[in-house]
Parts: C-alpha cells; structure tokens; sequence
C-alpha cells in the first residue's frame, strides 16, 4: 500500500500559484534509460577514447606485509601489453587526498598517508600495486596474473579489537593504529546519578558493502598538457581538485566529465587513488586509457561503510523518564583513516530525538588491515541512530515499560524547537509526536501487540516482532559550502540550468525542471538540466548528505528568479511601459503590459533584447545551517523459532523531509532508503577473517538483498516545512536507511525478547537469532535449576 | 571463431575470441550498451538479455554458444513499425516501469526490464509474491525493488502486453527494420 498523500502541503506555496510544485511528475530521465540505456563510463564510445588501452591493477592478495620486489618482466613479455607501472614509476611519496569530510580539528590525528600504489608495504587485501595496461579488454587480467610481487607477510590487523591491541602496526611510525581521538571525556558512572535503571551493552554497527550497480569507473586523455578525466563520481568538481592537488597541475588544465553514474551512496565521493593511477597511466604512455573494475575488485578495493563498535549505557528513572546516555565509539576506518569525520557526525546526533540532559560521546578511530571505510547512505548518522533506538528498546525492556510510550514520554516535543543537543546540534523544525502516532495508528500497532502476545501465548513456531524507530539526522552538514545554479533563456524560448549537484538516479533533471517551470513559467520539457562537467560548471560542491535540493536546488530556484527580475525590465523596454506595469503570468509564461490583452511576450523574445551576454543568472547558495528531518519507523517481523530466520513483513514509515518537490521522487528515495537499511538489519556484512582475509569478495557471496527478501513498504505522508532555504525542503537521500535499520533490529529482537534474547548483534541472521534463542533458552534452564 | 548472431532482429557477424562473453559481443561487436555488465558472478542479472525468447545473463554464456540464435535487448523493444519516425512506441513494462518510477539510476533496468518481460510472457498474471520471487536473480540498489513490483504488476494488467512482447520476438529481416539505428 502506498499512502496517498491527497491533502498534505505540497510545495506550490512556494512559487507564483504554478502547480507544478508538489505534483508527481514523471522523469524525464526515463526514456533514454529504457530504450537505449544510460551511457556509463564503460559505455562511453567518444572519438575521444577511440583506441583506448585498458588499465588493469594489481592488487594484493594479503592483509599485511612488506613488498619486497615486484617483477614484470613476464607481464611485459606478454602480447598486447603497453605498460607496467608501479610506485617506482610515481613522483616520489605521492599520496592522494581523501575527498570528503572534514576531521575533528580538535582531535589528536596522526598521519597516515595513502599512497597512490603500494610503496614497500600493502594494508589491506585489494590494495593496489601496479598498474598494467594493455591494448585488449582481456589482456589485462591475463597479464595482471604475471605479475610476480615479493611479500614479508605480517600479522594482521583484522579486527577493533587487534587495532586496539596494537600487536602489530599498520605504521610504526605513527606508534600506534589509534588514528585519531576526541569527542567527551568519560566521566564514569558519575554521569548515571540518580538514575534508577542503568542498561548497559556492547554492540556492533557492522562494516558493509555500498554495492552500488555499476562499480567503479575512469577513462583520461592528456592531449596537449590538458588532462580530461571521465569519472564515475557524485562530484566532478571535488574529483577535479583531487586530481589538481594529486598530480600538481593548474586548474585549469584539468577537466572531469561525469556521465551518467549508476549509484554511488556516498561511495563515490570524489574519486579514489585508482582514478588517479588511470590519469596517470594516460600520462605515462601518452594514450587514452579506461578503466573498469570488476564486482570482485569493486567487494575489495570500493570504500565500504559503518564499522563502528559502540559501548552503550543508558540510565533513567524505572517511571520510563531517560536522564542520561553514553555512547562510547570505537570507529574502525580500515587501512588508511579518510573517514574520521564518521565519529563526529555519530556524536552530533547521538541523542536523536530525545531530551536527554547528560550525554557523553567518547571516540576513538583505528586503522586495520581491512579495505578503507569512508560515507556510505548516511555516514555516521545511521550508526548514532542504530545506537540510540536499541539504548532505548533495551531501557523500555529492563524498566518493563512499552518501548513506544518510552519514546513518547522523551521525545522532544515541539515547543522546544529549534532545540540545541548536548552535542551541539540545532534541531530545525520537527513533530516528532505527531509522526510517532501516526505511525502507530497506521499500522495498527495495538492490534499488532495483541497478536503477538497470543502467538506467544500459544507458542507458535513463528512469532510476531515489532520495532520502532524515531529518528532525526542531519542534511546539508556542508551547507556553508553551498552549491551553484544558472539559468540561461535563449531565443528559441527554451531554458538550460547548469547545477553543481550530480545526479546519479536521484531525478535532478525532473526536479530542476520542475523548479524552473514553477518559477518562468517554461514548459519541463523545453528545460535542459547540465551537470558533471567542470569546463561546463567550475564551481560547484556535487550531490551527498542529502544536500541536493535544499541547495543545489535552491541555487536553480534563486536563479530562476534573478532571470526574471532582469526580464522585467527587458519586458518593459519591449513595450514601452514602465516596469512597475509590466506582469509576469506564470501559467503560460509570459510577461504582458497590466491589463493590456495583446500585449504578451514569451521568453525567447526577452532572450532576444538581452544582449551579447544573454538572459542568464548565475547563483552559488549558500545555506545557513544544516536541515534535520525527522521520521518514525515501525517494521513489524515474523520469527520462526525453529530456524531462526527473521522475515520483514511490514514496514510502516514517516520520513519528513520537509516540503515535497516531486513526491514520486521522494518516495523513491525512501524506498530504497529503507531497503538499504533492512538490508543492514538483516543480511548484509562485509566479514574477514583472523588473517584479514575477506569472505565476501562477490556477490555469490555478500548478501545483498534482493526483492524476495523485502515486502511492499507503507509511506506516510508528513511535511514540516524548514526556515532555513527558500524552498522549505530538508533531504531524504538518506532517510529511509536511517530509520529502517533500527526499527528492523529492533523487531527482531522484539520477536523473541520473550525467550530471554535481549540482544542480537547485526545481521540478525538466521544463525545469530537460533544462537541467540538457544543461548537464552539454556540460561533460563540453568537458572531455573 | 566466427559467429553470427541476430541482435534484434538484425544479423552481426564477426570473428571473435573464444573466451568472449556474450555481454562484451553485444557491448562491443554489436556496439548496444544498454545491457550491462554488474558483476562476475551470475548474481546481479544487469546482463539479463533474451535469447531465442528466453531470458539469460549474458555475462554468463559466450558469444560462441549464443551462434545463430536471436538475442534480444532492451534496445529492441521499443519496436518502430515502417515509416514511423524516431523512437518506437514503449513496450508495456518500459512504459510500466516510467510511469511507476520503477528506476532511479537505471544501470540495473534494461536487464531488470527484460527480466520482466521473459517472466510476464511465462506467468501472465503473477501475485506480488511471484514477481519477488522470479526477480530474485536480478538486484536493484536504488529503488528498493518497490515500483518495480509495481511496474510489473501495472505491465500484466496492460492488453497490450502480450502483442507488444510477440512482436518484438518475432524475427524480422534486417532489410525490413526501416530507419534502423544502425
């Protein structure tokens, strides 16, 4: 069932009375996607590329261990073989620079460079080595194969745990696989005074896969000092500074182009060293080069996400009130810390969406011999989420209170926004009561309830489990950085927008043409949307932390608009009438003299009397401060008990994000919001073993879930509009994944708390939930004798 | 080795590697990249092409065991009838999947698309259950699978459906696909 949203807001206040805001317009990406398909980087075929060499890497087959010789001689021998580079072939000590996120400047980091290839010793399983280019497709694993690289095998650094040890070092120099620390000092039980229930646990936010559909991709040029760089990438003009700051150039003689992206999920901010080593493979053998990676190598050698180990405690009074909560991280950021900022969004948002006076977040960020964590759909939001939502459940279920009404009795209620946390976030707006009931009432939540107490009264094999999460995070967290916007009108009456953001499936060009026709009155379909090129569009940020509409479509909005202020006057000029007198009718998009029929002008004539430079505005907006949207999940699970597998059979959600542009884009995001979050909650891990070796190097072998393993979701409409930008959006890139990992965890364990379970670490797979029920099982027989 | 394959409806010859997948003939002998490639191991079905009507993924058969058979791809299902200009009318699960938001990034869709079509022609008027089930062997990452239940299901209900997926497999000589694209 999908909620109608008759009678919610909409966006249509925003502009002149058009009503296309708010409305559900199909995409006008759609067509090409299905009749020829998008075009991919591996799918470009641009004189350009014509004859293009392939870049093949060579990546290590160990967790730990010192190179000590390389060998391509045979390689080299091999047919179609053009090059064989390794870091000997590299400026000296060239490392790349992470792209995204900003370390805790407070924090004690330690650095840990990330070589373009292996120099002298590899960190991780998939870490690159050589690169070999070859004329054919084929060639390149052949030759990759041939290879030979020496390794003094270390010990691994396989888990938190061995990073904490500190037995063996990733970088001996740096003393120690501690990257990084900060956040609060821990006071100890002091901060639990007067609490009467204390809870306290250990739990697993585990590492996973992105899996984006297509993985990672490049092709580079250098023709006459100037590299192009085609990139699969959610920011062309990040990846340009990367690559500026990389290989020493000047701006200006770099150029990225993004074509279609097929997914990305924050794992592909800016571009990683591979990219990089495919510019230079061009360099060096004065070829086109691309570069398409495999699933294999993608499971491998793409950022994964989350990772982190988290001690909670969490104290209240047994009447259900919560008073204080410690959330103590332990971020594992794999081999090279890009993602250190990961602990310091979990901290921001550790309290969610309560009133909790004493909260405390001590991190810690450690290196091990693991492929390198970095943003994944959420980036340290779902992990303070995840954290929370089970304190709560585990708080509700020692003090034998109803995990919903412990959520009601905290939540912060809506007179006290905007409301600053402990940690220092500044909540907007929110309602965070009204979206709880009406998550309750819509699933029927009682009736739920009733229904599992008489499973559980019978016994069935197959018991009910219902979890609940309320949740806030945070959208635009680089709002300062803005993003840029231009509208040009030309002569023919048609409109073109160039954004800095980049869409990689989120519906940009729908949305922006939505906006731009909202404001001028411009058919969408006489609209062009532009993006993912830097000689194009110089200055922009791209599309991450659900920061796409707030600003980047802002930035089209204002735009938009300073072309019509600068088309008043032309209009007037046109006519002869003072601009005071001219009116600008938005329905059918032209401008006339007041009260005079007869009189209209459309666009292109306005374009026309603009002059050399044209109808055009150029726009970089910039927010304020972050938006926080807010939502509730219930998931409701069935548990057979005999096998221990979980199966979502209900999932019931709020996702406010403000006001709504396109509800079919925005459900669409919530869709696959929420199925990337269950996917956590129930099947997906990335897993090594002892040796660092990894487990799930395809996806015969990582459990990315499938259509059979999720049902129909249950959206509810709700629209808290934002102060912050013009269009009173939040974002809800991100959302779903949010709010539906903890509700799903939470069901789980909802379904046999019964039994004595009272933790299940995620996923909650089938042999985690039969362990969890025997071991509980065994316990109340042992305590019973 | 030489084979020769009909892609839609028309023949293409060449001389190929052994080892060539069927995938990189059609990607790069037949020059149609719609059809991707999103894996190695048979687990994404991104590759998922009709073959003489039956759906398989290409990533998973050589160009040499697909020799005189008839592949079908996305590309081919928009069908231009003579003298009808630019694109064909969509097929019912393309035109399905637009009007549903059944894709986002669309890397998974032209092998999702023709998943569909293989399935609906086999089950005409599958449950909900039944489309998750036969679409177990083809991930999405972006949508969470929701609107593309709905597009299959909108697609069965469509009285075009069953015309529209004969047409595009029945074969057509080359010389009569008027205005092919290639």
């Amino acid at each position: 069932m999908i909620a109608d949203r008759a009678g919610a807001p909409g966006l249509g206040s925003s502009g002149l009375g058009s009503p296309v805001l708010g409305s559900r317009v199909p995409r006008v990406e759609d067509e090409r996607l299905l009749t020829v398909g998008g075009t991919y980087v591996d799918d470009l075929r641009i004189p350009e590329l014509a004859g293009a060499a392939r870049v093949t890497f060579v990546r290590s087959p160990v967790a730990h261990a010192l190179v000590t010789g390389i060998d391509a001689s045979a390689a080299l021998a091999e047919p179609g073989v053009v090059a064989v580079l390794t870091s000997a072939d590299m400026p000296e000590g060239e490392q790349i620079q992470a792209g995204e996120g900003e370390a805790d400047p407070q924090d004690d980091s330690k650095p840990m460079p990330e070589p373009l290839l292996a120099t002298g010793r590899v960190r991780y399983v998939g870490e690159p080595i050589a690169i070999v280019v070859t004329d054919g497709k084929y060639q390149g694993e052949d030759a990759a194969e041939l290879v030979s690289v020496d390794y003094e095998p270390l010990p691994a650094v396989a888990s938190i745990g061995d990073a904490l040890a500190g037995q063996s070092l990733l970088f001996p120099e740096a003393g120690s696989n501690i990257a990084s620390s900060g956040g609060d000092d821990d006071t100890g039980d002091a901060l639990f005074e007067g609490c009467g229930v204390v809870v306290s646990a250990t739990i697993v936010n585990q590492r996973v896969a992105p899996v984006p559909l297509e993985v990672r991709g490049a092709a580079a040029v250098w023709d006459d000092g100037r590299l192009t760089v085609w990139a699969s990438t959610q920011n062309s003009q990040i990846a340009r500074g990367q690559l500026v700051g990389d290989l020493g150039l000047d701006p200006a003689q770099v150029r990225v182009v993004t074509p279609d992206v097929g997914g990305g999920f924050g794992a592909k901010i800016g571009i990683d060293r591979e990219t990089i080593a495919v510019a230079r493979a061009a360099q060096h053998t004065g070829r086109p080069v691309r570069w398409s990676e495999t699933r294999s190598e993608n499971l491998v050698a793409m950022t994964h996400g989350r990772a982190q180990l988290q001690a909670i405690t969490i104290g209240g009074t047994s009447a259900g009130q919560v008073l204080a909560y410690r959330l103590d991280v332990v971020q594992d950021v794999g081999a090279y810390p890009r993602a250190s900022y990961l602990p310091v969004l979990t901290r921001k948002m550790a309290s969610g969406t309560y009133l909790i006076p004493r909260v405390e977040v001590p991190y810690r960020v450690v290196v091990t011999s693991t492929t390198p964590i970095a943003a994944y759909r959420g980036a340290g939001r779902p992990e303070a989420t995840a954290a929370i939502e089970r304190a709560m459940d585990m708080f509700a279920a020692t003090a034998g209170l109803d995990p919903a009404e412990v959520r009601r009795q905290n939540l912060v209620p809506p007179d006290r926004f905007p409301y600053t946390t402990p940690t220092g976030a500044t909540y907007d707006t929110g309602d965070y009561l009204v979206a709880l009931d009406k998550v309750l009432t819509a699933a029927g939540y009682q009736d739920l309830r009733t229904e599992q107490a008489a499973r559980r009264a019978r016994r069935d094999v197959r018991q009910l489990g219902l979890g609940l999460s309320v949740y806030v995070e945070i959208t635009a967290g680089d709002a300062e950085d803005g993003e840029s916007g231009r509208v040009d009108i030309h002569e023919d009456g048609r409109a073109t927008v160039y954004t800095g953001s980049s869409a990689h499936g989120q519906g940009h060009d729908t949305a922006w043409s939505m906006l731009v026709q909202d404001e001028l009155g411009i058919p969408i379909a006489d609209v062009t949307v532009i993006h993912g090129d830097t000689d194009l569009i110089p200055n922009g940020t791209g599309t991450f932390g659900s920061r796409s509409l707030q600003l980047g479509g802002a930035a089209v909005h204002k735009a938009a608009g300073l072309v019509k202020d600068q088309a008043r006057g032309l209009a007037a000029g046109l006519s002869g009438a003072a601009e005071e007198d001219m009116e600008f009718d938005p329905r059918l998009g032209v401008w006339r003299v007041h009260g005079e029929p007869g009189t209209e002008l459309e666009w292109g004539k306005i374009a026309g009397a603009a002059g050399p430079a044209g109808l055009t505005a150029d726009v970089m907006y910039t927010a304020q401060s972050p938006t926080f949207p807010f939502g509730v999940h219930l998931a409701v699970v069935e548990v057979d008990t005999e096998t221990g597998q979980a199966r979502l059979i209900r999932h019931v959600s709020v996702d406010d994000a403000g006001r709504v542009l396109n509800p079919l884009l925005a459900e669409g995001q919530r869709h696959g919001g929420i199925a990337q979050g269950v996917a956590q909650a129930l099947v997906e891990e990335v897993i090594y073993d002892a040796d660092g070796n990894p487990l799930t190097s395809s996806l015969a072998d990582y459990a990315t879930i499938t259509a059979a393993e999720l049902p129909s979701f249950e959206l509810i409409a709700s629209e808290t509009p934002t102060g912050i930008n013009p269009l009173g959006a939040k974002g809800i890139g991100e959302a779903g994944t949010i709010g539906a990992t903890p509700a799903v965890q939470n069901a789980v364990i909802d379904a046999v708390a019964h039994l004595g379970v009272r933790h299940i670490d995620m996923p909650t797979s089938p042999q985690r939930v039969w362990a969890a029920i025997s071991d509980a099982t065994s316990e109340r027989k042992d305590g019973g004798r | 080795m030489k084979v020769e394959i009909t892609v839609n409806g028309d023949p293409v010859a060449a001389d190929v590697e052994d080892r060539m997948l069927l995938v990189h003939f059609v990607r790069d002998v037949a020059g149609l990249t719609a059809t991707n490639v999103g894996c190695d191991t048979t687990s994404c079905g991104a590759c998922t092409v009709l073959l003489d009507g039956e759906s398989v993924k290409s990533c998973t058969l050589l160009a040499a065991q697909a020799d005189g058979q008839r592949v079908t791809t996305v590309e081919g299902l928009a069908v231009k009838r003579a003298g009808e200009a630019g694109r064909g009318e969509l097929h019912p699960v393309q035109r399905a999947f637009h009007e549903q938001h059944g894709l986002q990034c669309g890397f998974c869709t032209p092998g999702m698309v023709m998943a569909l079509v293989s399935l609906l022609r086999e089950n005409p008027h599958p449950t909900e259950e039944q489309v998750r089930s036969g679409l177990e062997g083809n991930l999405c990452r972006c949508t969470g699978y929701h609107n593309i239940i709905r597009a299959a299901l909108a697609a069965a209900e469509d009285p075009a459906l069953a015309a529209a997926t004969a047409t595009i497999l029945t074969p057509v000589p080359a010389a009569a696909a008027e205005g092919s694209d290639r």
